[in-house]
Formats: C-alpha cells, structure tokens, sequence
C-alpha cells in the first residue's frame, strides 16, 4: 500500500470485514438449518399435499408452497395453498 | 499398523486439493512414510499429471474397482520419491462407476501394505466427494480465504459429520484440520481478503497450515512435480511444515505476514512483490 492508497482508501469499507460479518451470519443460518429443516421441507409439502388430495380433488404439487424464513431469532413457516375452483364450489 | 486415510477435500473446485493431495502425499513419502495417493475425481483426473506421471498410466482405480486389473497392476510407484505411488482415477467412465463396496475392497487391500492412504477428493458434494470422504480416518479441509469456498468448506464439514462411515456407525468422529491455501498476506494487510484467523474464527477447526499464493505452484505442476520437492520455495516449505504438524512437530506457522519493505517501498509502492500479486 503507498500514500496515496491510504488517502483515497480510507473512504472504503475494509472488504475483508464485510465477508466475514456476511460469511458468519451465513454459516451459522445453514448450520441451525441445514440438519433439520432443509431435508424435512419436502417430505412435509408431500404429506400436506396428500391429506389435502384426501378432501379436494384435483390437487397438486403446484398448489402447495411451502416456505420456511427465519428472521432474526424466530423462524416462520409460511403454507400457501391454492385449492382448485371445482373442488372449492363442492365444499 | 493399518493405513490411517486422510481425504483432501474442499466442496469448491479450483481451491488446490490436487496440488495439495500431491505434496502432501509427496511429503509424507519424503519422511519415511509408505504413501499412496488416489485420485478419486472419475473422469476429470488430473492427479497424474500434477504428480507428472500422465504417461505411465495404464490401469487406474475403476479397473480395480471392476477387477480388470489389480492393485499392484494400477499402482504406478513415483521414479523421484521411494515409498510413494500414485493410484490414477479413470478419465473415460464417470463417478458412477465409484461403488462403495469396491472402493471399501480396494482401501482395505492398500490398508495392509501402506502407513498412508491420501485420497484427493473431486469437487461438489456429489457421489465421488462422498466416495473420497467416506472412510476417512482424518480430512483436510483445503479453503482459499475468499467467501465462497468458506461456504462450501462449511458445508463439506457438514457432510463429514453425517454421511461418513465414521459418522453413520457412530464411531470416534473424522478428525478434521483445515489447510489454507493460495493466501495472500499483502492483501490480507490491505483488508482485502479474509486473514487466517477470520477463517478459522468461522470454521472453527485446527488450523495445520497456510500456504500462500505462489509462482512456484504453477511453475512445479507445469513441470509434474509436487511442490513439496521445490524445497527453495515458500509453497514447497508451507507444505513441508504442513506434513511436520501433521506427524505432531510443533511448528510456527510461516507466510502469513507481509515481507518487511523498505521505507521507499512502503511510501511508493515500490516492490516486485506487490506487483507481482497485483497481476495475479
């Protein structure tokens, strides 16, 4: 590094530092996650799916979403199902 | 005494678990030790021709694997160094051909004969990084301080934990050590690049050495040779301390500050070393 670096970087955010606050924050979300809710996720949307099928017909894979975010200390499970128009005028 | 395994393995490519399976290997061999290596990277090998015996190869590790041929067959024993062979993958089949039961055949055959069996993993996680890693006794976990091979680094940690024998049969678990590599401590002092310690802060395991960005690793694989025998260059020393640690030496670790300029340099810039890694 030279003087004239040193005057023109300081302005700058240490790159470094950045990819390791960002690394950390990463690591430790794919670590708590990685074991438990990855691998149960689509297992879960499957089982959804089935015990829907079991009251409307017509249903797919493409009509249940199922979201996990975590945000901050809490981790929400979001289920978005869109039942198809036939079987919501039967029920 | 068996044959301990140790796997070289990254999650990322191009982070140097070639160059390091084959130094490594090389020096384990150069202090006494029978070693072999295997290339478990099925159809993308490579190995040879880092350790410079692409034209020797004849027989590879699938056509054990198939029984096509023996281990004493593939083996291809290294003409600079005794007690190292080399066990090459296969370039024409793909990673399919990797049963778990005919790779556990041919490292239970090799446990006899050998102290060390280092295996260099292929990248991803997919079946021949599994293969690589599943009956490793201890794992060298190859990292570049750059954030996406932190990640995968992370993750193959994870996978070391869970999807290898040692794991799946609930014994002692796979030591794991990291090993740094293509560092760069001028840029690490300029706040550019991750510095030793940030990794290992994130990682969390023993560190067994840093080894920095350095012509000679491309200079000694254009040659084929491991470069470990470069013992004049910085890369062949850090790995040569790397495999001292490794065998419980107690060593300091070296390369991971700037060389000391002048006061010229220091104001102007003025050195071929800083130049030098500004254009790689």
């Amino acid at each position: 590094m030279n003087i004239f670096e040193l005057i023109f970087r300081r302005q700058q955010k240490n790159s470094a530092a950045v990819a390791k606050e960002r690394l950390q924050i990463i690591v430790s979300h794919e670590r708590s996650s990685s074991q438990a809710s990855r691998d149960f996720l689509p297992v879960l949307q499957q089982e959804i799916i089935d015990v829907i099928a079991k009251y409307f017909t017509g249903i797919d894979k493409n009509s249940v979403r199922v979201e996990l975010q975590r945000m901050g200390s809490c981790s929400v499970l979001e289920l978005n199902v869109a039942l198809p128009e036939q079987a919501e005028e039967n029920a | 005494m068996v044959a301990q395994i140790i796997v070289i393995t990254s999650g990322k490519g191009g982070v140097g678990k070639t160059t390091s399976s084959a130094s490594f290997a090389t020096g384990l061999a150069m202090r006494g030790f029978k070693t072999v290596v295997i290339d478990f990277d099925v159809g993308l090998r490579n190995l040879d021709l880092v350790m410079g015996c692409e034209r020797r190869v004849v027989y590879d590790l699938i056509n054990v694997i198939h029984g096509e041929a023996n281990l004493q067959q593939a083996l291809i024993k290294d003409k600079r160094v005794d007690n190292l062979f080399i066990l090459a993958a296969s370039q024409t089949r793909d990673k399919d051909a990797l049963t778990q039961e005919g790779v556990e055949r041919v490292l239970q055959e090799l446990q006899r004969d050998f102290d060390y069996i280092v295996c260099d993993s292929p990248a991803g996680i997919e079946r021949g990084a599994i293969m690589a890693l599943y009956f490793a006794d201890t794992a060298v976990v190859v990292t570049n301080p750059e954030v996406s091979s932190v990640r995968d680094s992370d993750r193959i940690l994870g996978l070391l934990s869970s999807k290898s024998k040692r794991a799946e049969s609930k014994q002692e678990p796979i030591r794991e050590y990291l090993l740094v590599t293509r560092y760069s401590p001028a840029r690490v002092a300029r706040g550019e690049m991750l510095s030793v310690n940030d990794v290992v802060d994130i990682l969390h395991i023993p560190l067994l050495g840093v080894i920095p960005e350095s012509q000679a690793v491309l200079n000694a694989s254009n040659n084929g040779i491991p470069v470990s025998l470069e013992k004049e260059s910085d890369a062949g020393q850090a790995y040569l301390d790397v495999v001292a640690r490794f065998l419980g030496e107690n060593r300091p670790h070296r390369f991971i500050t700037e060389n000391k300029k002048g006061i010229f340099g220091r104001l102007f810039g003025w050195t071929n070393r800083e130049k030098l890694e500004d254009v790689v």
